[in-house]
């Protein structure tokens, strides 16, 4: 393989894996978007605050990551039962303005919080996946990143499969579809609503936890959460099929943007690089790939 | 002894003071701004431990920005997460075409409004295709798009390192000190709200505020939703971009690390707190955003005899304080300052006898 190629595919790969976490978080994102129509802007917060609790336990309490994990779940669904129930449910029926800025004033104090108690150096995750890389046809890969990819991919499914099987998701389906439907048919919509913040909790602590590994944890982890908008965007704000592609091409296209046009911008392409794409995806095709588009009717 | 205003004739509903004691407080209250408080000013710094003249120019500055989003967002129903980059806009113009290309004052103030109102109205287009939660990623995306080239277009903007500015001499007169500055914010506070409230009272205005309440039946009503929210984004960003190149000049170094994500929420927390679609509204969150912190700072001076580190985490308690003022203001008093302004008012009109 010539050296271009090579390149390219290295970059492709890894965009990829980083996607897959984009993929989990957006599908929270998602989630509570089709289900309460609220704009999570505390997604990344979200993030943040499952990888700190994570490592916090870790470190602490010198228990095996697994547990760690467990514990981290159960606080996430926690925080999103606390958030719906003390936040959200006061302003249902409010104007979108207010429900945005509440996630909004949400993820300022979540984040102080993080900061408070865990400071703004970056800190590492204890060695939990092999670091070793591993060549595949030239292109190499950390064995952390094959991890990251598997959990994030099983989590998905997990979530694809409850959806579609699980009586709890497919009242959330029912109530995604039409609330009054959905109550007049027995099902609790503030339950629902619950629910659905719970799992956004959950999927991005998860993804939290997953990014963590790869780059260690600071504040600016909250910035990750914030690439889930040009995923969602791309992929349609109610589709969570478009959810997980917009989130793995979002990932390969920021790594292949910030690859070629680093050297011509100065760095930091990366960062920047889904928001410009976000941009023109709103001009050209605002509701997605796979969103709904949305009919006027008087 | 009348018990309430009761008009007979449309001008009167129309009129910006609808009574004469109404007339004669403006004037009093301009007049005390005019002449009486910034003399007062020296006096009180030492009496609160800070700056008065200081923070009286940036609640300036800020009303200014904050009258924009206000008509953005109060008025016309658009939510926007990226006013505090468009105040970068606003500054960079000001600055680079005031300290590079040499142009006088009072032609940058205007071109920085002007350049800053182009961009608003480009990251604005998609706005005319979508509701409002779309409307608020787009500009979180203009927000991230501006701080980013900012940052990296070190030859125009200086980079990270900032770039100088100086104070403005406008015929001959240098506004050089906080205090003379002060005159120059004070007009043109005066001269943007006079315009806002003026403008609430226009077509322009009305459709507008129809736009916000039902924009499906303003539009059938024959109000042209593109250009007139394209529009409102326009003058929204020149409010902003004026606010930015005033603050250019008087903080005399503008680097990207002023413009940040924080500044557009912290603006959106000036509107709502102080009251969405009230010109008033601005003016209130303005005051009580910029006074926070320092309001803030007795209570941590206090905590500091017990817990003496206590600053190292200040811009974090400060934090932590402003988003949770945001939450209990939305759910507890969604209507912001201005409506309890409102309220108080109208029951001490007739006190006692208030019914």
């Amino acid at each position: 393989m010539s050296s271009e190629l090579l390149h390219f595919l290295q970059l492709v790969v890894t965009g990829l894996v980083i996607g897959s976490v984009y993929a989990l978080v957006a599908l929270g994102f998602v989630l509570i978007y089709k289900a309460t129509s609220v704009i999570n802007f505390a997604q990344g917060e979200f993030v943040l605050v499952g990888a700190y609790i994570c490592l916090d336990v870790i470190v602490r309490f010198q228990i095996p990551f697994v547990w760690a994990f467990c514990l981290t779940l159960g606080f996430s669904v926690l925080l999103g039962l606390l958030v719906e129930r003390l936040m959200l449910r006061p302003l249902i029926g409010e104007p979108i303005i207010t429900v945005i800025m509440v996630t909004i004033g949400l993820a300022t104090v979540l984040k102080s919080i993080v900061t408070l108690f865990w400071g703004t150096q970056i800190r590492v995750f204890p060695q939990i996946f092999p670091q070793e890389p591993l060549e595949f046809h030239g292109i190499v890969v950390s064995e952390v990143y094959l991890w990251t990819f598997g959990f994030a991919l099983l989590f998905m499914a997990v979530f694809a499969l409850f959806f579609k099987y699980s009586r709890a998701g497919i009242a959330m389906r029912a109530t995604a579809a039409d609330q009054q439907v959905a109550q007049s048919m027995g099902i609790s919509v503030k339950r629902i609503f619950a629910i659905s913040w719970c799992i956004a909790a959950v999927v991005s602590g998860v993804g939290g936890i997953l990014i963590g590994n790869i780059n260690g944890i600071n504040i600016t982890l909250a910035d990750f959460g914030l690439k889930v908008f040009p995923a969602v965007i791309l992929g349609g704000l109610d589709s969570i099929i478009g959810a997980i592609i917009g989130g793995l091409t979002v990932g390969i296209l920021e790594n292949l943007m910030g690859g070629y046009l680093d050297m011509y911008f100065g760095g930091g392409v990366k960062e920047v690089a889904p928001f410009f794409v976000l941009v023109v995806i709103l001009m050209i095709k605002p509701y997605g790939l796979f969103g709904t588009v949305e009919i006027e009717r008087v | 002894m009348p018990t309430g205003l009761f008009h007979t004739k449309y001008e009167d509903d129309d009129k910006i003071f609808q009574t004469v004691w109404l007339k004669c407080w403006m004037g009093a209250f301009l007049l005390f701004l005019f002449a009486v408080f910034p003399f007062l000013a020296p006096h009180l710094s030492g009496l609160f431990g800070f700056s008065v003249q200081h923070m009286a120019n940036m609640i300036g500055i800020f009303i200014i920005g904050a009258h924009g989003l206000n008509l953005l967002t109060g008025f016309t129903g658009q939510i926007s997460l990226g006013h505090g980059a468009f105040m970068g806009v606003g500054a960079y113009t000001s600055g680079i075409l005031f300290m590079k290309a040499g142009w006088p004052f009072w032609l940058t103030l205007p071109a920085a409004g002007l350049v800053t109102a182009a961009v608003g109205m480009i990251f604005g287009v998609p706005s005319l295709r979508l509701r409002g939660l779309y409307l608020a990623i787009a500009t979180m995306a203009a927000q991230f798009i501006i701080e980013y080239v900012m940052r990296n277009w070190t030859s125009l903007t200086g980079g990270s390192a900032g770039l100088i500015v100086d104070r403005p001499t406008i015929m001959g007169f240098s506004f050089d000190t906080d205090f003379r500055y002060y005159y120059l914010i004070l007009v043109l506070v005066i001269i943007s709200t006079l315009f806002l409230k003026n403008l609430l009272r226009t077509k322009t205005g009305r459709a507008l505020v129809a736009i916000r309440d039902r924009y499906l039946s303003a539009e059938i009503m024959g109000v042209n939703l593109f250009k007139y929210r394209l529009l409102a984004f326009g003058i929204s960003s020149f409010y902003v971009g004026v606010a930015g190149g005033l603050f250019a000049h008087y903080n005399l170094v503008v680097s990207d690390e002023h413009f940040t994500m924080w500044l557009s929420i912290q603006y959106l927390a000036m509107v709502i707190i102080g009251g969405l679609g009230h010109v008033l509204g601005g003016i209130f969150g303005t005051i009580f955003m910029v006074l926070l912190p320092e309001v803030l700072r007795i209570p941590t001076e206090i905590l500091s005899n017990i817990y003496p580190n206590i600053f190292a985490i200040f811009g974090t308690l400060r934090e932590l304080v402003f988003g949770l003022v945001i939450i209990l203001f939305l759910i507890f008093e969604p209507d912001g300052l201005a409506a309890r302004w409102h309220t108080i008012r109208a029951y001490w009109k007739l006190w006692p006898f208030s019914y």
